[in-house]
């Protein structure tokens, strides 16, 4: 394996690795705040389908990301009201979720299916970054959407951990109840977090219609929603983890393809196969990890807070 | 005065008054609480309650389990919204949507159960909620928490994380909290529960520099020996109504024992023919520990007789509930020995001892004596599915309708249906369709606590009637309550349980309120029958 095939390799990791990350981060927040939306896979693909629909009508990519954030915020408003206002359960709206999406996406994409995108995000390096040698052509000669990622991750972990917000993300779901004791509004807060989840999966997926795969299929995530929510429990919702874990995924995803176009004779199932199988390898590494360190999830996740319940 | 241990400490109210200086502070109580009513499904928690305090005071909420004091508090601090009645801070008419509304009224409560956040540091729990600055900024916080500490003897290191601390030290987090943002009205529910004797103290003394300083301390309690000893002015709260307002010079440990657990009541006694001879249930000197690990029994003795039904009186948490357990089976003695009818059954699994015809009635009807979300058959199943009749592999469904339908009638269980979750049924009903099926066992003893707890009159009577009737048919019955008149009306012989131990064993027609609130008080009485 020479040196531009592994930079080769790298580089598709992070491509791959940036609508895994985008939605981790969303599912992040959400959880941080003591919400569990498993209809991140819903929300991409409404995401997704919305966002090409929208670049291929305006010609721009922008606005297509700009309407898949809206379209997956908006989905995502469904499991906060329910999750939140009526306290229901959340892995049985998370799945309807990700079912409707599913279902919608299919059904707005219909006419879409086989037409180009117009315009997509195109990679492009970024001046003098580009030109350090390994990490240049791995990390900058991406797209617009994978470096506005480089700049997000500091920020959100930066804002859960050093921002009075963030600490009121924490607080509400870890302890909604001691959240709600010293006048924290939880209810509000927690419509907040999932709705900002719900549009980091939209721009999720958005990235795959319009500049990974710039097309629209149905069912295109292919159960890249599901990774994203192993993810978060890979990074123990720390969004700088979630980074590594991301690209470590995309890694295994962008490997397949490669094993492919270097004609090993690997059944292409297989290699399909891989990033599932190693999600479930790591989630039981992790998980053992993380219960021996005390760092598990937030301690009232997926639990609805009732502030009269006695 | 009667408590000597207090006596050093308490300052008398008048000058705590007198040292405010202040004149408006001494007229307006700095929060007034005005009949507060609220409703939960089936119960009235607080019914017309009013309540008043001033500046530099200690005051007491005093009352049984389910009084209604928490939920008093929990109207204050805006977590509950009353149904009627209106709340007065410093003379000004107020209303609370939130919690948020309360503190901004200057009003802090310190909660049973702590509010604080497990992961996070003494100083993010300080600082959470409060309007500072997007960005954190630990230092200063943790340095005003320090402040803090050394003003009031609150030691706590700022930045360890709350779950590496003790219950103490929590308490102390959770005054921290409240004086950081500039609480002067302090509520703490049962603050003493967790704490050991020392502690006690250093946080009285704690509530009376605070008090000294301008706030209002209210603490919410069941122990009589801390009001007399801590308090300024006493609230005595009974089924949901504030029945007194003392001032602490003016009362006994003995009358507020008594306005707790009711003073004017008739001493109506349901007829009944004398109890056996026969000793049904001994139990001789049994000890256990509680959930904390600490005594609870302290050598328990006593003798149930043969259709005989003994009361044990006593302020909760003295040892009721855990001597319940040991007799069913659901707790480990550590001394002592339980007979039923000359067998030993000490420690015994429960499935041994219910098999032995012991029958428990738990306080907890719905978590621990029923299933809410199965419905009436199955929860009748859970007692008789071992049984033959029943069903050897698969369960005879018609049989177990059959039984629970026979039940449901027979002791006039009013429900919509046999298949909808027990949980939907009231109190009164749930309670009658466990003691139904408890009874069905033809048990020898029944050991029911709190048995009409939160029930209406008409329920009440109804339990009250089947312990009748079981006591007619030769059954022993061991009945907790917090009510004397209950206990004056079913019972033939009153223990009065003080510290683990029974400070007295008598017949209720030879029993004076005064006496067993004495006892309860932990004097020894005279009526040593006990064994």
């Amino acid at each position: 394996m020479d040196g531009n095939m592994l930079i080769g390799i790298l580089a598709a990791a992070v491509t791959a690795g940036t609508p895994l990350l985008y939605a981790a981060l969303g599912e992040i927040i959400t959880e941080r705040a003591g919400i569990l939306n498993l209809g991140v896979e819903g929300m991409m693909l409404t995401g997704a389908v919305t966002g090409f629909i929208v670049a291929v009508s305006t010609g721009n990519p922008w606005f297509g990301a700009l309407a898949a954030i809206l379209a997956g915020g908006a989905v995502s408003l469904i499991h906060a009201i329910l999750s939140v206002t009526f306290q229901a359960n959340q892995v049985v709206s998370g799945l309807a979720l990700t079912i409707f999406g599913t279902g919608l996406s299919g059904y707005l994409g219909k006419s879409y299916i086989g037409i180009p995108a117009p315009q997509t995000f195109s990679k492009f390096p970024l001046p003098v970054l580009a030109d350090i040698p390994l990490i240049g052509p791995v990390l900058f000669n991406q797209d617009a959407l994978v470096y506005f990622s480089y700049l997000l991750v500091p920020v959100i972990w930066f804002y859960i951990y050093k921002t009075k917000h963030g600490l009121n993300l924490r607080a509400i779901g870890e302890n909604p109840g001691a959240a709600d004791a010293v006048g924290i509004n939880v209810f509000v807060l927690r419509y907040i977090y999932v709705v900002i989840g719900g549009m980091l999966a939209g721009l999720a997926g958005a990235y795959l219609s319009l500049a990974y795969a710039p097309a629209w299929l149905e069912n295109m995530t292919a159960g890249r929603g599901w990774i994203a929510v192993a993810l978060v429990i890979f990074a123990t919702w720390n969004p700088l983890k979630a980074v590594g874990g991301a690209y470590l995924f995309g890694g295994v995803d962008a490997l397949g393809y490669r094993m492919q176009a270097m004609g090993l004779d690997v059944s292409s199932f297989f290699l399909k196969m891989l990033p599932y199988i190693f999600t479930i390898i790591v989630l039981i590494f992790a998980t053992t990890q993380t219960n021996k360190k005390h760092i598990g999830a937030p301690g009232a996740l997926s639990l609805s807070y009732d502030r009269e319940e006695r | 005065m009667f408590f000597m241990v207090a006596e050093g400490l308490v300052r008398p109210a008048v000058s705590c008054i007198t040292c405010q200086g202040d004149a408006y502070m001494t007229q307006i109580p700095l929060v007034e609480m005005r009949g507060i009513t609220k409703r939960f499904p089936g119960v009235v928690a607080n019914d017309n309650v009013n309540i008043e305090a001033y500046a530099g005071e200690i005051y007491a909420l005093l009352g049984e389990n389910g009084a209604g004091k928490s939920t008093l508090m929990n109207i204050l601090t805006g977590l509950y919204r009353p149904d009627e009645g209106e709340i007065y801070i410093r003379g000004e008419k107020r209303v609370f949507s939130s919690p948020k509304d309360a503190i901004d009224a200057g009003i802090g409560m310190v909660h049973q159960h702590f509010k604080l956040v497990y992961p996070f540091t003494v100083a993010e729990n300080v600082i959470l909620g409060q309007p500072t600055s997007t960005f954190l900024d630990m230092e200063k916080v943790e340095q005003a928490i320090e402040e803090i500490s050394q003003k009031y003897g609150l030691w706590v290191e700022p930045k360890a994380k709350i779950w590496q601390l003790g219950v103490g030290e929590q308490q102390r987090v959770e005054i921290i909290k409240m004086l950081y943002r500039g609480a002067n009205i302090l509520i703490l529910d049962e603050p003493t529960a967790v704490l050991t004797p020392q502690e006690v103290r250093d946080l009285f003394a704690t509530l009376r520099q605070m008090a000294d300083q301008g706030c209002a301390v209210i603490f919410i309690t069941h122990k009589l020996h801390e009001v007399m000893a801590f308090a300024d002015k006493i609230t005595v709260l009974r089924g949901g109504k504030s029945v007194a307002s003392l001032k602490k010079e003016d009362t006994t440990q003995e009358e507020l024992a008594r306005l707790m657990v009711g003073r004017e009541f008739s001493r109506k006694r349901i007829p009944r023919k004398p109890a056996g001879d026969e000793t049904i249930l001994k139990i001789e000197n049994l000890h256990a520990l509680n959930d904390k690990g600490r005594k609870a029994l302290d050598g328990v003795n006593l003798e149930l007789k043969k259709g005989e039904i003994v009361g044990i009186a006593g302020v909760a948490g003295n040892g009721q509930r855990e001597l319940a357990e040991v007799i069913t089976g659901l707790r480990p003695a550590t001394e002592g020995k339980v007979w039923l009818d000359g067998r030993d059954i000490t420690n015994r699994p429960p499935r041994q001892i219910i098999d032995a015809g012991i029958s428990h009635v738990p306080e907890d009807r719905l978590g621990m004596g029923l299933i809410p979300n199965l419905n009436s058959i199955d929860n009748v199943a859970l007692k008789c599915y071992r049984s033959q009749e029943v069903g050897k592999l698969l369960l005879d469904t018609a049989c177990l309708k059959e039984r629970a339908a026979k039940m449901v009638a027979d002791f006039n269980v009013k429900q919509a249906s046999l298949y909808m979750p027990v949980k939907m049924m009231s109190g009164g009903n749930l309670q009658k369709l466990l003691l139904a099926r408890e009874i069905s066992n033809n048990p020898r003893v029944i050991v029911a606590v709190y048995p009409v707890r939160g029930l209406d009159i008409g329920a009440t009577e109804a339990v009250h009637e089947l312990l009748m009737q079981e006591r007619e048919k030769g059954t022993g019955v061991l009945m907790v309550s917090e009510d004397l008149e209950e206990i004056f009306k079913v019972a033939d012989r009153v223990a009065v349980m003080y510290g683990g131990k029974f400070m007295g064993v008598l017949p209720v027609e030879e029993a004076e309120v005064e006496q067993i609130g004495l006892m309860m008080a932990g004097s020894p009485g005279v009526g040593g029958v006990a064994s």
